[in-house]
């Protein structure tokens, strides 16, 4: 049975509100965190902890924190990263459903740190109901003392409130956030400055994604140290994985880092076992953005060594035989499951979420829709597979935002590892009737939808 | 409808106030969003342009600073909708088990098209990407509330549901949370 620090009371009932998380231990970390140590020593204690974004860049949270500007007489913001808009990915919801105190507690201990006295929990228009579980957990951390102004009688004054985009996957890159946030279009700001410099209204920035965040409370209550000797090697503490498509028990697990990934997904623990008993063809194991890998590279490295959950160790063998951890978004694909197919859905789904500035990802997001398009309609050609290779590695790197990268990657290991199932659709066009598309229609519009 | 025939409620006004309070001062644009969403709710469900142009006017910016924003995100209608929309997700994980066949489930029931709505103003037929629901695909969402591990049963009695209640839904409404 796997460590769990973040989800343990998950489960508790009564646990959404504040008396019985309280019970369970709540708040301390703010409690230990103001009263017994400096902003400087809680940076310390995440840098320790080695806990990386769980967004699904996994930079080191404790070096983000260090980067802070701090000029004088300058407000500096934490921006909670709720947005969750990754394909696969739905852990954040869960936790801020489940426990929205963790990541109310997470988020004053970390804005201490970082010496910010206002902060923003940026949420993603879809989850407009958990706007009311949050705020009412809110608004008992300012009734039971935890915000507002000079918490425990520290001098430290902290607001917190909530934000709700508007249906937008770009809005999850924190440039693109933050001017949503200021109540913009989301277009993602050229870096440098980076936000830690330059981020929301100008000033310095933090933001964080809710995993993360709710991680500094055990990380605080417990030490670094401590959380650092969990997980494996360079992937600290444990992970929480939202866990989708043709398996038995779908769901969010927290697996501490180095579960081998054969156990993840055979386990009664945790997936199951794939549905119906089929066999297993195919995963994403870090949102749709990460390389797919076939059934025996995602179960074992190229070496022939298990493979884990790990940062590292699912990217061993880099992009030609790994992927990444990402934001842990694991979906996975059995036998039945054509790739090209899937390709094409991912594939509609960036070029939707294209903001539309640089014409790499504009255009070629939406030529390598239209071409699997074609492919899927039964009138592709073997050159329109080649054609797809070569737009995604001139999207890749190209582009101001990892967007471009995102929309490349999948296409770029679908192509690797799965040609023969683009092959299929060009050689046997029969029974593809059986295919359907769907437009996006936001302006409802039935001449274009 | 002229700009001046449109005002919210006085209750949405004191939320208005409350919601440009959260920001710093001069930066009332940050309230942008959530009151585009209370106008979406409180004028029929989508955002014609003297609501937009009223919104404009409420946080003292250009109406163009409305428009551009409105026309970003895929959460606001710019044309009009039915009461209920019904946003099924059509993203792998709900494609993987089956999106495709409540997509035409619903088109069969209702006789429209995806984009299309019924010609009594009842449902929109809308399919949206990933909404964070993915371990319990298929899934809908109807106003603020997901319907998950959805089957053509669930997807009759919602549609029943709604027709009988002949409410518009809204991203703002309540929701019940199980085990809340
Ligand atoms: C297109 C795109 C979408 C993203 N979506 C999200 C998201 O939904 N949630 C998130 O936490 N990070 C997302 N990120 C990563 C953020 O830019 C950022 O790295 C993260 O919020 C930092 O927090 P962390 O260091 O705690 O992971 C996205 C990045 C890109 C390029
Ligand atoms: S890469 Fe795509 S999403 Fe990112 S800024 Fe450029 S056009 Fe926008
Ligand atoms: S793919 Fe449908 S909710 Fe995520």
């Amino acid at each position: 049975m796997g460590k769990k620090i973040l989800l343990e009371h998950a489960e508790v009932p009564g646990i959404q509100g504040y008396e019985v998380y309280r019970e369970k231990g709540g708040y301390r970390s703010v409690e230990k965190a103001l009263k017994t140590m400096s902003a400087e020593q809680v940076v310390e204690e995440v840098k320790t902890s080695g806990v990386r974004g769980r967004g699904g860049a996994g930079f080191p949270a404790g070096m983000k924190w260090s980067f802070l500007a701090k000029p004088e007489g300058v407000p500096r913001y934490l921006v909670c990263n709720a947005d969750e808009s990754e394909p696969g990915t739905f852990k954040d919801r869960y936790l801020m459903s489940k426990i929205p105190h963790l990541l109310i507690e997470g988020m004053i201990t970390a804005s201490y740190a970082l010496g910010a006295n206002t902060s923003y929990i940026y949420i993603r228009g879809e989850y407009y109901y958990l706007i009311g579980i949050l705020e009412k957990a809110i608004e008992e951390a300012y009734a039971n003392g935890w915000l507002g102004k000079n918490i425990l009688g520290t001098d430290f004054s902290h607001d917190l409130y909530v934000h709700p985009g508007a249906g937008a996957y770009i809005c999850g890159e924190e440039t693109a956030l933050l001017e949503s946030l200021e109540g913009k279009r989301g277009n993602p700001r050229m870096k440098p400055p980076f936000p830690a410099v330059k981020g929301l209204y100008d000033c310095p920035t933090v933001v964080n994604n809710v995993e993360t965040i709710a991680a500094v409370v055990p990380i605080i209550n417990d030490g670094g140290e401590a959380y650092a000797n969990i997980g494996i090697g360079r992937s600290t503490g444990t992970k929480l994985i939202s866990a989708s498509g043709h398996i038995k028990k779908p769901g969010v697990y927290e697996v501490e880092m180095g579960l081998p990934v054969e156990e993840f997904i055979y386990s009664d623990e945790y997936c199951g076992g794939i549905l119906n008993d089929k066999k297993l063809k195919a995963v994403v194991a870090g949102g749709s953005s990460v390389p797919i890998l076939p059934a025996d590279l995602i179960l074992t490295t190229a070496n022939g060594e298990p493979r884990l959950m790990s940062y590292e160790s699912l990217s061993d063998g880099g992009f030609q035989t790994g992927t990444m951890l990402g934001s842990g978004g694991f979906i996975v694909m059995d036998e039945t499951t054509n790739i090209a197919k899937n390709l094409y859905n991912f594939t509609r789904f960036y070029h939707h979420e294209s903001c539309g500035q640089c014409s790499p990802c504009r255009e070629g997001t939406a030529w390598m829709e239209k071409i699997l398009h074609k492919v899927l309609a039964g009138k592709g050609s073997m050159e329109d597979i080649d054609l797809l290779w070569d737009i995604q590695t001139k999207i890749d790197g190209n582009t101001i935002c990892p967007l471009g990268e995102a929309a490349s990657w999948p296409v770029a290991s679908a192509i690797r590892h799965f040609r023969q199932d683009f092959e299929e659709l060009v050689k046997n066009p029969a029974g593809l009737d059986e295919t359907r598309y769907y437009y996006h229609c936001n302006n409802i519009n039935p001449e274009v939808a | 409808m002229s700009t001046e025939e449109i005002k919210f409620s006085e209750e949405s006004l004191a939320l208005v106030k409350k919601t440009i309070a959260k920001y710093p001062e001069g930066r009332q644009k940050s309230a942008l969003l959530p009151i585009l969403h209370l106008a979406q709710a409180e004028f029929d469900g989508w955002l014609s342009v003297p609501v937009m142009d009223y919104v404009a006017s409420l946080l003292d910016i250009q109406p163009i600073e409305v428009y551009e924003v409105a026309s970003f995100y895929s959460m606001f209608n710019l044309k009009p909708v039915g009461k209920c929309i019904l946003e099924v997700c059509h993203t792998s994980s709900c494609w993987l088990r089956g999106a495709d066949d409540i997509v035409d489930h619903i088109s069969n029931k209702l006789n429209i098209k995806v984009g299309e709505t019924t010609a009594d103003g009842m449902f929109t037929l809308k399919t949206v990407e990933c909404l964070g629901s993915c371990g319990s695909a298929p899934m809908l969402m109807c106003g603020s509330q997901y319907h998950e591990h959805l089957t053509f049963e669930k997807v009759d009695g919602l549609i029943d549901n709604l027709r009988n209640e002949n409410k518009r839904t809204t991203y703002l409404d309540e929701v019940k949370v199980e085990n809340y």
